[in-house]
């Protein structure tokens, strides 16, 4: 459990009396209800399970965290140093 | 006065088909005669013997049945009918035959909308014309409604196989380059995509068309030890079919299998491996390691093999398993599909 | 495809496979605690990139191996009758009951319908007026928001012939199960993402601060697993147990506000068994009593009903991650996708179909390994 997939808000219409949107994978559409989801825009992603959207992707958290693991080389060294350090801190 | 029991109408002005097209009487008659001979028109079946006698000279012969039951009967990309005439003609060309002669039997579910027979018999037509092929015989049955999904379609065909020729699943060999004519997954989402509640939109065509073209391209180009077209079970089936029959252990790269962006969107949300997806317009061919640039050279000046590439090699170690190198270089056993892949929510 | 494609580069993989080398020093025991990361890990055979001092053990994360034998008894005696159409997410068609299984009823003239979402249901009911549509509600917390809106569309839109056979599982009691039993082994858990982008990980912090384990919340793709699996180690060789948030980009301490109110507004937690484990309590959910009108279980009198698990059947020691599949003496031979004894081998999240599926050559080197040395 539990597979949700990030997909990109196309456009919003209702269905059965709930807010859905067509969403976007890779080039396929599918709709999705939105109401778990009230702030999400146009444009935006969103992760969606079961045919519910149940939360945004956040575009800058996904960027920073794709970068520290692009750069784990040179972090390597910091933490090799760091780890150092408190092991020789303690008693 | 005895009452006639007979339909005064021509085919064409029944909308639908009715038990009556199957009794071998004059409606049968008259639907063959408007429907099936003027779309698969040619002199052997002009002759309305029961049988076609071929003249097929002392070459060695391939021949294949296969049935067509595929629901929806209409998706995108194309029909039964399609599948129909295109699969019997790969089934055949995988032998490294030149097919030429195919039979087409019909049962008919009682109340099948004329215009929707029309249809798929006009696309066998032209799909047998594209493939170089000829109906040459056929049979016709209706059954009572609830007696048969709409319309099933078995086919029977023949082939020649040209001298020096030897093409079988047992001859893949350790050191062979395995190829791919093509992306994969195509045909069986775009059927999925049709099924009630799936509602997908967008750019799902199935793959289905004829590979002899392609075949025969890649027969002058260099050596071919195993040919297979991976249609149910898809390509994992396929792969560990041949690696169980030859013996041999294969190893493939994920990074090298192409699959279309919207074919990996739609298998990503319902949870499906597109390696596990029916393909109606592709091949597997495992070839001698030196001759492998030449043929992939030869398939991608076709369109049909466009976006052939190598996806993997033939291997001594772990024999008869099929072995996957994935994206982030771990490893994968593959086994054979035990049943088709459902939609999963895990 | 954006944010699965970057998630899955194998040049970034192996620099996360590298630092964990160079951090471990010891061997450690963690838990992946959602079926959908157990696939992920099997498909990607991202087990065998890691350390050998990393073991990896697979969670009770699967609510399909989890669901009771008698719901699904229950469950099979509801679809057999002739005025219902009995709704299902595709992952349940296969599990056997004690009887068979919902794709064998199908075959026997029972109508059984796949959904891919819960509103399909509430079509099929509006489009069948003189039927009964039950919906077969599974799920951990990740699915409760749709099958909460279910109900709640239900009685907005005056949809009377439609009800749910909830069995609802929720994985913090399960972990604290986990974590309680003598024979446990699990020193750090890999969090379930999803379940947490719908609940935040509040219910986790007590956990790690109670047992003294480090709780990484995590995604589903290979680098999020990766990076999760890092981050725990890390923890465990600096001797901290916290919880930490691998999958920021999806989720949030608080998790998805919205959601959980439409959720505590149609279900309450509940005791709820646990297929192989036995009863956990306060670890399900069933239908509040202001919705008690669309629950299956009231409106279907099902008669008494006897159940019959195979006695050599492990699933409920691999759940809990005791012993691994090809420790069962079943695994691979009576035990098969095609001949399941047990949930674990059918639902393709348990276990031992991953394992089956996936990994079984590495135990064949394995156990001719074992052979050579013995």
């Amino acid at each position: 459990m539990c597979l949700a997939i990030p997909g990109k808000i196309i456009g919003f219409h209702d269905k059965l009396g709930v807010r859905m949107s067509k969403v976007d994978f890779g080039g396929v559409t599918r709709e999705a209800c939105m109401d778990y989801v009230p702030d999400a825009c146009v444009g935006e992603y969103v992760l969606v399970h079961v045919g519910f959207a149940i939360s945004k992707v956040d575009e800058e958290e996904a960027r920073r965290t794709y970068q520290y693991l692009e750069e784990m080389d040179q972090l390597q060294e910091i933490y090799e140093g760091a780890d150092r350090g408190a092991s020789e801190g303690e008693t | 006065m005895a009452l006639a029991i007979e339909c005064p109408l021509p085919v064409m002005g029944h909308k639908q088909v009715v038990i009556g097209h199957g009794s071998g009487g004059r409606l049968s008659a008259q639907l063959i005669a408007e429907m099936f001979l003027p779309a698969f028109d040619n002199e052997i079946l002009r002759r309305m013997d029961d049988q076609a006698v071929l003249n097929l000279d002392r070459a060695r012969v391939a021949f294949t049945t296969d049935s067509f039951v595929v629901t929806p009967i209409f998706f995108p990309g194309g029909n039964i009918g399609d599948l129909a005439i295109n699969g019997t003609v790969n089934d055949l060309a995988m032998s490294g035959a030149q097919p030429l002669y195919l039979s087409a039997a019909f049962i008919i579910e009682e109340g099948f909308p004329m215009d929707d027979l029309r249809r798929v018999v006009e696309s066998m037509a032209l799909a047998a014309k594209t493939a170089g092929v000829t109906i040459v015989t056929g049979d016709t049955k209706v059954v009572n409604k609830g007696c048969a999904d709409k319309l099933f379609i078995t086919t029977a065909g023949v082939g020649l196989v040209p001298e020096g020729v030897r093409i079988s699943a047992a001859n893949a060999k350790p050191g062979d380059a395995i190829i791919l004519s093509g992306t994969i997954g195509d045909h069986g989402m775009a059927v999925m995509s049709q099924r009630e509640g799936l509602d997908f939109e967008g750019a799902l065509t199935s793959d289905t068309r004829a590979l002899y073209r392609l075949v025969r391209a890649m027969l002058d180009a260099g050596e071919i030890h195993a040919l297979r077209d991976p249609t149910r079970g898809g390509l994992a089936a396929t792969l560990c079919e041949i690696a169980k029959t030859s013996g041999a252990g294969i190893d493939i790269d994920a990074c090298a299998v192409p699959v279309r962006e919207t074919v990996k969107g739609a298998c990503e949300v319902l949870g499906l491996d597109p390696m596990f997806v029916a393909n109606e317009g592709k091949l597997v061919a495992f070839v001698a390691a030196g001759d492998a640039q030449r043929i992939l050279d030869a398939m991608r000046a076709l369109p049909e093999g466009r976006e052939a590439a190598i996806i993997g090699r033939v291997t001594d170690r772990h024999p008869s398993m099929t072995i996957v190198r994935t994206e982030i270089g771990g490893s994968r056993v593959l086994d054979l599909p035990f049943n088709e892949q459902l939609p999963r929510i895990c | 495809m954006k944010y699965v494609d970057e998630y899955r580069d194998g040049r970034v993989a192996q620099k996360i496979v590298d630092e964990i080398k160079r951090t471990v020093t010891r061997p450690w025991v963690l838990m992946e605690v959602c079926g959908g990361q157990t696939h992920s890990i099997v498909k990607y055979g991202l087990d065998n990139l890691l350390p050998a001092e990393i073991e990896l053990v697979h969670g009770p994360g699967c609510p399909v191996c989890v669901t009771p034998l008698d719901m699904l008894d229950r469950a099979h005696a509801i679809a057999r009758r002739p005025d219902v159409i009995f709704c299902s997410f595709g992952d349940m068609l296969r599990v056997p009951g004690s009887n068979g299984d919902l794709f064998q009823l199908k075959a026997a003239g029972a109508r059984v319908e796949v959904v891919y979402s819960p509103l399909d249901c509430l079509k099929i009911a509006q489009a069948n007026p003189e039927k009964q549509v039950v919906f077969f509600a599974i799920g951990f917390e990740t699915t409760a928001p749709a099958n909460a809106m279910s109900a709640w569309q239900a009685r907005e839109l005056g949809i009377r012939n439609f009800s749910l056979l909830v069995s609802h599982v929720l994985v913090p009691p399960a972990m604290a199960a986990i974590l309680d039993s003598p024979d446990n082994r699990v020193q750090a858990f890999l969090g379930p993402g999803h379940v947490c982008a719908v609940m935040g990980y509040t219910e986790y912090e007590p956990l790690a601060e109670r047992y003294k384990v480090p709780i990484v919340v995590t995604g589903f793709e290979p680098l999020d697993l990766l990076q999760g699996t890092l981050m725990a180690v890390r923890q465990l060789e600096q001797g901290r147990a916290e919880i930490e948030n691998q999958y920021a980009r999806v989720l949030s301490r608080e998790g998805n506000t919205v959601a959980r109110r439409t959720v505590s507004q149609v279900f309450e937690v509940a005791d709820r068994a646990w297929r192989g484990v036995g009863v956990i309590p306060q670890s399900g959910y069933r239908l509040r009593a202001e919705f008690s009108e669309y629950d299956a279980e009231r409106r279907f009198d099902v008669e008494q009903i006897t159940t019959r698990e195979p006695a050599v059947c492990i699933s409920g020691e691999i759940l809990r991650g005791l012993k691994k599949p090809h420790q069962c003496p079943a695994f691979a031979g009576e035990c098969t996708p095609q001949t399941p004894l047990g949930a674990t081998m059918v639902s393709s999240e348990g276990a031992c179909a991953a394992y089956y599926n996936y990994g079984r050559h590495l135990v064949n080197i394995e156990r001719e390994a074992a052979a050579a040395r013995s």
